[in-house]
C-alpha cells in the first residue's frame, strides 16, 4: 500500500536535491496533449517518459506537455529539447520507444533517428 | 478515443487554459441506476452567454492558430449515443461546470480506462499553483483524493517530481480498487 510516510521519504530525498534540480539548465521532453495527441495515445507516453525519469533519477530533466501544433496525422509527437542543441521532434510515439529514448538521446546525447519526424517523412 | 477517462483528460484541460485554481472531477457509478455521472467545476474565467451557445460548435474555439475545437463536441456525441446528457453551466469570472451522464451498460460507452493517469497526467502538464480534488464514487463505495493534502506533506517539493506523480498514481490507482471491492461483498 502507499502510504502518507512513503511520501514523506520522497519529500526528504527530494529536498536535497531540489537545488541540482532547480539550478542546472537541462533536458526538456515535450507531449503533444491536444485532443487530438490524447486521441493517438499521448497520455500513457508522457507517463512512460515520467516513469523513466524517475527510475533514473534525472534531476536535470523536465516532462512538460504543450497544445496541438497542427500535425495531428503524426500524434503522439514528443520534442526533447537539450541546452544547447536543436530540437529533435519524434512522431508516432508509443510508450515501447521512451525507454530507448530516453537512454541514446536525453542520456547520452544521440538522437534515436529512426523515430524522428525527418524519417517518418 | 477508447477510454473514458481520456475525454476527462481533454476537458479538465479547458479549466487549466481557463485560468481555474481549482479543479474538481467527480466520478459516480450509479449501480443500481445503471448510470455513470462525471462533473468536472472549475473556479476558471467561464463563459459569457453568447460563447456558451455555441461552445458545443465544434468550429468554436478561443485558440488563435485554428478554427476548430473538438473536445466538447465529441463528449456531447457521446453522452448522446449513451443515451445519457450533457450538461454545461457556466458563469463569467466564477467558472464552468459540465455534467455528463452516460448509460453504464451502453454498448457504445468505453471502458473508464485509467482515470489515475489521467490525474496525474492533469497534475503534471498543470502550473503548480492549481489545486486538483477527485472524487470516485463505485455503489456505496468512496474514494477522496486532494493535491492540497498531498502539497502539506511535500512541504514545498513540487508536484511533478517524478517520484511524486509516482506515489500519486499509485494511491490512487490502490484508492479506486479499494472503493471498487467495497460493493462486491
Amino acid at each position: 500500500m502507499k502510504s502518507i510516510a512513503d511520501l514523506e521519504k520522497i519529500r526528504n530525498k527530494t529536498l536535497s536535491q531540489v537545488n541540482l534540480r532547480r539550478e542546472s539548465d537541462g533536458t526538456r521532453i515535450v507531449v503533444g496533449m491536444a485532443t487530438c495527441g490524447i486521441a493517438a495515445g499521448a497520455r500513457p507516453v508522457m507517463n512512460a517518459f515520467v516513469e523513466e525519469v524517475g527510475k533514473r533519477n534525472l534531476l536535470d530533466v523536465v516532462v512538460a506537455q504543450t497544445g496541438c501544433i497542427g500535425m495531428c496525422r503524426y500524434e503522439p509527437i514528443v520534442d526533447v529539447i537539450k541546452p544547447g542543441q536543436d530540437k529533435v521532434t519524434y512522431v508516432k510515439v508509443t510508450p515501447e520507444m521512451v525507454a530507448r529514448i530516453v537512454a541514446e538521446h536525453v542520456v547520452n546525447g544521440q538522437p534515436v533517428v529512426e523515430y524522428t519526424i525527418g524519417a517518418a517523412e | 478515443m477508447n477510454e473514458l477517462s481520456l475525454y476527462i483528460l481533454d476537458l479538465a484541460q479547458n479549466s487549466v487554459a481557463a485560468k481555474a485554481t481549482r479543479i474538481r472531477i467527480s466520478i459516480e457509478i450509479d449501480l443500481d441506476k445503471d448510470l455513470i455521472r462525471v462533473f468536472i467545476e472549475d473556479n476558471g474565467c467561464g463563459m459569457d452567454e453568447a460563447f456558451l451557445k455555441r461552445v458545443v460548435s465544434p468550429f468554436s474555439t478561443t485558440r488563435k492558430t485554428r478554427k476548430v475545437g473538438l473536445g466538447i463536441p465529441m463528449i456531447k456525441q457521446l453522452c448522446e449515443m449513451c443515451e445519457g446528457e450533457f450538461g454545461i453551466e457556466s458563469t463569467v469570472g466564477v467558472g464552468t461546470k459540465l455534467s455528463l451522464t452516460f448509460t453504464r451498460s451502453h454498448v457504445d460507452l468505453p471502458p473508464m480506462g485509467a482515470i489515475e493517469d489521467t490525474i496525474v497526467s492533469l497534475i503534471n502538464g498543470s502550473p503548480e499553483d492549481i489545486e486538483f480534488e477527485f472524487s470516485y464514487r463505485y455503489g456505496e463505495g468512496l474514494f477522496e483524493f486532494s493535491t492540497q493534502e498531498v502539497r502539506q506533506v511535500l512541504s514545498g517539493v513540487p508536484l511533478n517530481t517524478p517520484d511524486v506523480l509516482i506515489w500519486i498514481r499509485g494511491y490512487l490507482e490502490e484508492g479506486i480498487a479499494e472503493a471498487e471491492s467495497s460493493i462486491t461483498n
